[in-house]
């Protein structure tokens, strides 16, 4: 068992790294040669974004780890007031994030 | 622009910061405030995650030192969490990231000058991640052409080191503060993008796909834990791409 999960973690990372890497290499190599602004990276820009939307969506509604422990609603609420702090504070990323979390920490310890 | 606090001359002048060392510290320094303590606090968020996710210590670290780039980081630990096929992970991070090659395009021009060998950028282009991508495509035109790159990679190197440091914080506090604590903890990356992506994204086929994306993730996952991201990002991504393209047809 730990030798295979020490194998897979170390698989995990060399791929991530090398991927990673590959496409900040080869903007390298191509930079001045293709235009960045083409429908082909709108298309590629719109796929990040909507994974990301869904993997933020699902670590906030269904939690893998320890936030399954705490309820949906506070989950909710905590995001919402990251979200009022946010724009209150003129769109200060660093307070919303404090809230937020704040916010679900204070619920959970309450509740 | 305006005089900064250490007396140098602003970016427009024509030496810049006089020197290649002092454009190095001063992408250093620039580092060292608000990008810093909001980055930092992310990448404390993310060590947790690696505890949680059952990744090692090192592990974390090495993926913080490699990968720099914390959404293909996240996605990575929470595909490890729910035991998806390496080969879903792949195709889910190579889109994740995929985002880099353009940001790595635009950036070139801003930071490329005379008598740097090529290898450098090849090298530099391991530390292009959004904070100081965003800040030296702002500054690095106006800088003598010998000052760019050092500007950038200054910058870059001290995020990147404050990152390294509270990857390790973030792990070590997940493992020893009470439990709502490291909720909290766990908690941060995922407001942390919800506000960057409300902060930044301004672009109808980007906006579009972030709603079809935060409403298709959940219900994908519910479906299929192993593909339901992957398929959020080609499914949502490719209708908000199609829906952004009619709407501009139809209003000619």
């Amino acid at each position: 068992m730990a030798d295979g999960a020490t194998l897979s973690t170390v698989l995990v990372l060399v791929t991530v790294a090398l991927i990673t890497y590959a496409w900040r290499g080869l903007g390298v190599l191509l930079s001045g040669r293709i235009d960045p602004e083409g429908p082909v990276f709108e298309w590629v820009g719109c796929v990040a974004y909507a994974l990301l939307a869904g993997l933020i969506a699902r670590m906030i509604v269904l939690p893998i780890g320890p936030l399954e422990a705490t309820a949906l609603g506070a989950r909710l609420a905590a995001a919402a007031v990251a979200l009022a702090m946010f724009f209150l504070s003129r769109k200060n990323i660093g307070l919303g994030v404090a809230a937020g979390a704040g916010a679900l920490v204070l619920l959970t310890w309450v509740g | 622009m305006t005089e900064r606090r250490d007396g140098t001359t602003a970016a427009s002048a024509p030496r810049g910061y006089g020197s290649i060392r002092a454009a190095g510290l001063a992408g250093a320094r620039r580092a060292m405030g608000v990008p810093a303590v909001v980055l930092g606090s992310s990448f404390l968020g993310f060590g947790a995650l690696v505890h949680q996710a059952g990744f090692g210590l090192w592990a974390g670290i090495a993926s913080t030192a490699t990968a720099w780039a914390l959404p293909g980081q996240v996605a990575m630990l929470e595909l490890y969490a729910v035991g998806a096929p390496l080969l879903v992970l792949a195709v889910s991070i190579a889109l994740v990231n995929a985002r880099l090659l353009p940001m790595t395009i635009t950036l070139m021009p801003a930071i490329q000058g005379r008598g740097m060998p090529r290898w450098a950028y090849y090298l530099a282009a391991n530390w292009i991640a959004v904070t100081a991508w965003a800040a030296a495509l702002r500054e690095c035109p106006s800088l003598p052409e010998n000052q760019r790159l050092p500007f950038f990679l200054g910058m870059s190197l001290a995020l990147w080191i404050v990152t390294l440091g509270t990857t390790a914080i973030g792990f070590a506090l997940a493992g020893a503060v009470p439990l709502y604590v490291t909720l909290g903890l766990v908690f941060l990356n995922p407001i942390y993008f919800m506000l960057v992506f409300a902060a930044d994204v301004r672009r109808r086929p980007w906006v579009l796909a972030l709603l079809f994306g935060g409403l298709a993730g959940p219900l994908f996952h519910l479906l299929s834990p192993d593909w339901g991201l992957l398929m959020t990002g080609l499914v949502a991504g490719t209708a908000a791409f199609l829906a952004s393209r009619l709407w501009s047809a139809a209003r000619g």
